[in-house]
């Protein structure tokens, strides 16, 4: 997966607070065009180059400063630090001081940030990763605290919003990184039957097992301009295949003329179609009454799925029209 | 010994065949042949289990990859009866790298869903080296599906080097694919069993391995990544694979020390293609064993505990939040 670094360029990381961010330069050189821009202006554009609409990659505490309503924004499940199970290493390079290293170079214990927080005033469940900490990669710790964000949407019947932004399953945990990827998404089929919704949102890179799994689960998924999703990286493809790939090929764009996606969502735009999508995804409680009257299922299993979620959490009063917010949370 | 055989068998391979030149010569009724051969014969067997008793991971692979290694067809055509193969995921088109079709387990109607490799290079071909397209996946779910709503048992072998990595594939949504079939097969109303019978290659591999109960053939190996893959990245040189193959830890006892499968189906001493008739018989039994104890389970309680399985996996440590 080493294909992510010839992106480098122009993309540093940049934990709030930290020393780097005050040692980096004032003028930054867009990825993509290649135009000279303000460091202070790019960060009020939300790190947008205004000259092509290219979408600088940022760490996870930055890109909850794009979601959600200032302030709303509380952290959930901290303290999981992965356990480094098969004392992984490669040649001189021990998992355990990559982690390490890591978590020093970012200022994050893993690859996700979780928490509640507020879109428009409607209260939801987030988690956002970070590619800065090991590539995005998704191991034993990744899996848990979406699986607990998971969790919490299911009790407290509030949306979950996943930003994904991922190499894929972490190899140094080898088969239990497989695993996260059965496990998140066997859960989100319990959110899916209990009807609370998920809006899965693609930045770049977005490829592998957090691809494979939970990120194209979502009731919608979005994606940021020009963003790279796929399974397979194109070095891989292009190696299998031995041909020129084609132009765009696994861009966002490129997903959503494929049918891959719901919308590409500029970052400017991103808090109007969620504040819509939100508005649309609530049940009103005539279709609940519809669905609990007269539910016909396969099976008893999702049943007590939904029981689980309904009992969890009251349930909660839905704002009048789609634009009406809800504010009894 | 059948078909192609790998570098460590070389030594066992000459032996065997000195030992079928002798007895073909002899004709059973020299006596000091038949001493020879007898003392041969016991050397041969030391042989083997000095061979396959002390494989490294990566000679692990390499039989779990040999050629001659049966495949799905192999074990449907032995371990079940009444075989009805059906096609095409009704989207896109019918994919043969992923067979599947109703078959009877001791009389009893179950689903059969496997990986298919080709034996010979045409076949192998059209069988995309056992790596399925999206439609493969799609397919797989669409007969999972089916045997759900009927009520019907599903049995998966698993045996892939990876979903496919190519242009039609991304076009035609290969996560999206995996994803759904992951989430799906998480919630089926039916008994799931899923058998890693050779490779078991990443999400490829789970695509069709999420199950009440995972087995795995002795010899099999599953992991996030190939050998090759994982050497390239992280060693930055695919040469590593046998390195890659020992850090990814990725042997049936592995997995077993890990929880992450539930049961090891032992193989004929030096694996399942130099006793095919064998494996797919102890194979007939573990199954017939292992869908009688799930049958016992109501569909609510099997989904719930299937659930909590993967809910369960992982492991970390958590420390009071700074």
């Amino acid at each position: 997966m080493t294909w992510w670094q010839r992106e480098k360029t122009g993309l540093k990381p940049q934990p709030k607070g930290s020393r780097r961010e005050i040692a980096d330069e004032l003028w930054v050189k867009c990825s993509s065009c290649g135009e000279i821009l303000f460091r202070q202006e790019l960060v009020k554009q939300r790190w947008v180059c205004p000259k092509c609409r290219f979408h600088f990659r940022v760490s996870a505490h930055e890109y909850l400063g794009f979601l959600l309503d200032e302030g709303s924004f509380a952290e959930t499940h901290r303290g999981l630090l992965s356990e480094d199970p098969l004392e992984f290493r490669a040649g001189k390079d021990r998992y355990r001081d990559k982690l390490i290293q890591a978590r020093q170079a970012t200022g994050l214990e893993d690859a996700v940030i979780t928490g509640r927080g507020k879109v428009e005033g409607r209260p939801v469940i987030v988690a956002v990763m970070d590619f800065n900490f090991l590539g995005g990669s998704m191991g034993s710790v990744v899996g848990e605290k979406v699986a607990r964000a998971i969790g919490d949407s299911l009790a407290a019947r509030q949306p979950l919003i996943i930003v994904s932004q991922s190499g894929g399953a972490r190899m140094q945990e080898s088969i239990l990184s497989l695993m996260q990827m059965a496990k998140t998404s066997a859960l989100l089929g319990r959110l899916r039957d209990a009807a609370v919704p998920f809006i899965s949102i693609l930045t770049h890179p977005t490829t592998g097992g957090v691809t494979a799994s939970f990120a194209m689960l979502g009731d919608l998924v979005l994606a940021e301009p020009r963003a790279l999703v796929g399974f397979a990286g194109p070095r891989v493809i292009q190696q299998t295949i031995q041909a020129e790939l084609p132009e765009g090929f696994q861009t966002s764009e490129f997903l959503l003329e494929h049918g891959m996606v719901d919308r590409v969502v500029d970052r400017h735009e991103l808090r109007r179609v969620l504040d819509r999508a939100l508005a649309f995804l609530t049940w009103s409680e005539a279709a609940r009454g519809r669905r609990e009257g007269g539910a016909v299922r396969l099976d008893d299993g999702p049943r007590l799925a939904i029981r689980g979620g309904d009992e969890a959490a009251p349930r909660r009063a839905t704002g009048g029209g789609p634009e009406g917010h809800d504010a009894s949370a | 010994m059948p078909g192609p055989y790998l570098d460590f068998e070389k030594p066992l391979v000459e032996l065997e065949s000195h030992i079928e030149d002798l007895r073909a010569l002899a004709d059973g009724q020299d006596l000091q042949v038949r001493d020879e051969l007898r003392r041969l014969e016991s050397k041969a067997e030391d042989l083997r289990r000095k061979v396959y008793g002390n494989l490294s991971r990566w000679q692990r692979v390499m039989l779990a990859r040999h050629p001659a290694r049966p495949y799905t067809l192999d074990y449907v055509e032995r371990v079940f009866t009444d075989w009805t193969e059906l096609h095409g995921d009704r989207l896109y088109r019918d994919d043969p790298a992923i067979v599947g079709g109703l078959a009877r387990l001791d009389g009893e109607p179950v689903m059969v869903i496997g990986h298919q490799k080709g034996r010979e290079t045409r076949d192998n071909i059209a069988r995309n080296f056992g790596m399925p397209h999206p439609e493969g996946y799609r397919k797989a779910l669409r007969l999972m599906e089916t045997a759900a709503r009927f009520g019907r048992p599903i049995i998966t072998l698993v045996d892939t080097p990876g979903a496919y990595p190519g242009v039609g594939a991304e076009e035609r949504g290969q996560a999206e694919a995996i994803a759904r079939n992951l989430r799906e097969m998480a919630r089926l109303p039916v008994p799931v069993i899923a058998v890693i019978t050779g490779e078991g290659g990443s999400g490829g591999a789970l695509a069709l391995a999420v199950g009440d109960r995972v087995l795995m053939l002795e010899h099999a190996v599953y992991a996030v990544i190939s050998p090759e893959g994982c050497a390239s990245i992280l060693w930055k040189d695919a040469a590593k694979k046998a390195e890659a193959a020992e850090a990814l830890r990725l042997t049936s006892e592995d997995l077993a020390r890990q929880g992450v499968i539930d049961r090891i189906v032992s193989e004929p001493l030096g694996g399942a293609h130099r006793n095919v008739e064998a494996m797919a018989t102890e194979l007939r039994r573990v199954l017939i064993e292992e869908l009688a104890a799930l049958r016992a389970q109501p569909p609510g309680v099997l989904v719930e505990r299937r659930l909590e399985k993967y809910a369960r996996m992982g492991t970390w440590r958590e420390e009071a939040a700074p």
